[in-house]
């Protein structure tokens, strides 16, 4: 075994560890810190996977962005509904997923026929089309980098529809807050006078967050960044100042607000329906403007992911109402 | 195949991955806390995330189309979970509020006091 | 004769500065290992917040060093720095936090021991 895997192997352990305890410690409390960091694992994962995208998103996302959430969610919730584990196919349903996994690994080592079937030789591929076809188009797509062209313009189907998927969890949450109810406690009224240290920090902060959003979302057409990254930075921006009170609740009745959280869809939408009327067909860019329409797409995608993001996190019952 | 190490890190990574997905799919058959059954599904993502993201490092360019689908399903993962938080937490409110209901209607029952 | 003295002056700078990198990284991670030690032995969160910022302030700091020697550029010196910085302003303010909200919580619950008395 090479030296080069040390790291991999510190990392993978790591991220059992992690596994385990995020499922199975006592307290849940832990469980969740244990959860967010795997998360802070995985990105690194990514970094040495080489998907640098990846890591970012990651880092903000699922190591910020979701501790939030279910830190914010488990105090609605009574401390331990969780009961004791020992049933009687516990260890035994554990057994079977150390031995399969142990399997899977001994047939990826030994198994010549997984090897030749192009698994994990490149060589002979036996998908080579989709990466291929990426790669070879990356020059007309407008964006230099690979992972951008593919998300805006390969495959903006997808983010398109991710999008979508982005409203429908917001007006799917809206949905499920009592009508007539105000909210209990919520977070602000609970601050203890430690609020002024965090929120003293909270203003440092937040502003370098806004300008490395700003730069991730500017830089994804060369390197890697884009509108998710740069959204969910935002969103953990937002989300913080919110929690320490700085910045007033955000209101669904008011129009901006309603306008920014739709404006990603609309701006896709209407630009695949010009392109659908006018061009050359549903989402395909005429190629001098390409660069400037994913520019402005991602823009209105980053403006857009971020408020729902923040909202998806933090909306409380104040937030939503109409 | 001449100088092929024992085992890759690609190898090693998609292990990885499979370990965490069958281990969080124990977790989410096992447990009864719905919170940590919600981490369960979440590393149970995290888990195909990295078999997808290891099988795009088999080129010397990793496959982008790979990564955009991944940085997708990263915010589509966070915004299924805040919402299954929402509901859980919905679950567990009108559960409570039918409980409070039916002990009032015991309590002007034949319920002694204690 | 001179330019091989030159030569050979940067042929010792560029060692002893990989060598003090390493000593770096090394007593980098003597640290982090004292920090877990203290971390998962001292008694109560105060002792353990101090054994964690501490040595962990120490040891980013060191370990930013020991990178910068290695691999030594004004992009990569200032990349670390702000990283150990950032690490630095947020670790103290976590800390703070946290030992604040406990000394709260200790101080309610004794309030309310009193109370109950």
């Amino acid at each position: 075994m090479s030296a080069e895997l040390l790291p991999d192997m510190t990392l993978t352990l790591l991220l059992l560890i992690m596994a385990w305890g995020a499922l199975y410690a006592p307290q849940r409390s832990d469980a969740m810190a244990l959860f967010i960091a795997f998360g802070v694992v995985v990105a690194l994962i990514w970094a040495r996977l080489d998907a640098p995208d990846l890591a970012l998103a990651e880092a903000a996302i699922g190591a910020g962005l979701t501790g939030v959430l279910l830190m914010h969610a488990a105090r609605a919730l009574p401390d331990e509904l969780h009961r004791s584990n020992r049933t009687a196919t516990y260890w035994g349903a554990l057994a079977f997923a150390v031995v399969a996994s142990l399997m899977f690994l001994a047939h990826l080592l030994t198994d010549d026929s997984l090897l030749n079937a192009g698994l994990l030789d490149t060589d002979s591929d036996v998908t080579p089309s989709l990466r291929v076809l990426a790669d070879a188009n990356v020059a007309d797509s407008g964006v230099s980098h690979p992972v951008t062209a593919v998300l805006l313009n390969f495959r903006a189907w997808d983010t398109l529809l991710e999008l979508l998927v982005l409203l429908f969890a917001l007006s799917g949450l809206r949905q499920l807050f009592p009508r007539e109810s105000a909210p209990d406690d919520h977070a602000t009224s609970r601050w203890p006078e430690s609020l002024a240290l965090m929120s003293a920090w909270a203003r440092v902060l937040a502003p370098l967050l806004v300008v490395t959003g700003g730069y991730l979302l500017w830089r994804g057409s060369s390197a890697p960044g884009g509108a998710f990254q740069a959204g969910s930075l935002l969103a953990a921006a937002a989300v913080m100042l919110r929690l320490t009170g700085l910045l007033p609740a955000l209101r669904w009745s008011s129009v901006w607000l309603r306008l920014s959280v739709v404006a990603g869809a609309l701006f896709f939408l209407s630009v695949a329906a010009a392109t659908a009327i006018w061009g050359d067909g549903w989402l395909t860019y005429p190629a001098a403007a390409s660069g400037l329409l994913i520019v402005s797409i991602e823009i209105f995608a980053t403006l857009s992911i971020a408020i729902t993001l923040s909202l998806l996190v933090i909306g409380e019952w104040e937030d939503l109402r109409s | 195949m001449t100088d092929t190490p024992l085992m890759t890190a690609i190898e090693l990574y998609l292990t990885l991955g499979v370990a965490v997905f069958l281990l969080s799919l124990h977790g989410l058959m096992t447990l009864h806390d719905p919170i940590r059954r919600l981490i369960a599904v979440n590393l149970m993502g995290a888990g195909t995330f990295l078999v997808m993201v290891s099988l795009a490092r088999r080129s010397e360019v990793p496959d982008p189309v790979l990564h955009a689908l991944v940085v997708t399903g990263l915010v589509v993962a966070i915004s299924a979970t805040a919402f299954a938080l929402r509901l859980i937490i919905a679950a567990h409110t009108e559960g409570g509020k039918q409980r409070d209901r039916e002990d009032r209607n015991t309590e002007g029952g034949g319920k002694q006091p204690p | 004769m001179s330019d091989a003295g030159i030569a050979l002056s940067t042929v010792a700078v560029s060692t002893v500065a990989f060598y003090t990198g390493w000593l770096c990284l090394l007593a980098a991670s003597a640290f982090f290992v004292t920090a877990a030690l203290g971390l998962l032995r001292f008694p109560d969160l105060y002792s353990r917040l101090h054994a964690v910022t501490k040595t962990d302030t120490l040891g980013l700091g060191l370990l930013a060093l020991g990178l910068t020697l290695l691999d030594p550029s004004w992009r990569t010196a200032l990349i670390l720095l702000l990283v150990w910085l950032l690490v630095m302003a947020s670790g103290a303010v976590n800390c703070q936090l946290l030992a604040r909200y406990n000394l709260e919580q200790d101080e309610q619950d004794e309030e309310d021991d009193q109370h109950v008395r």
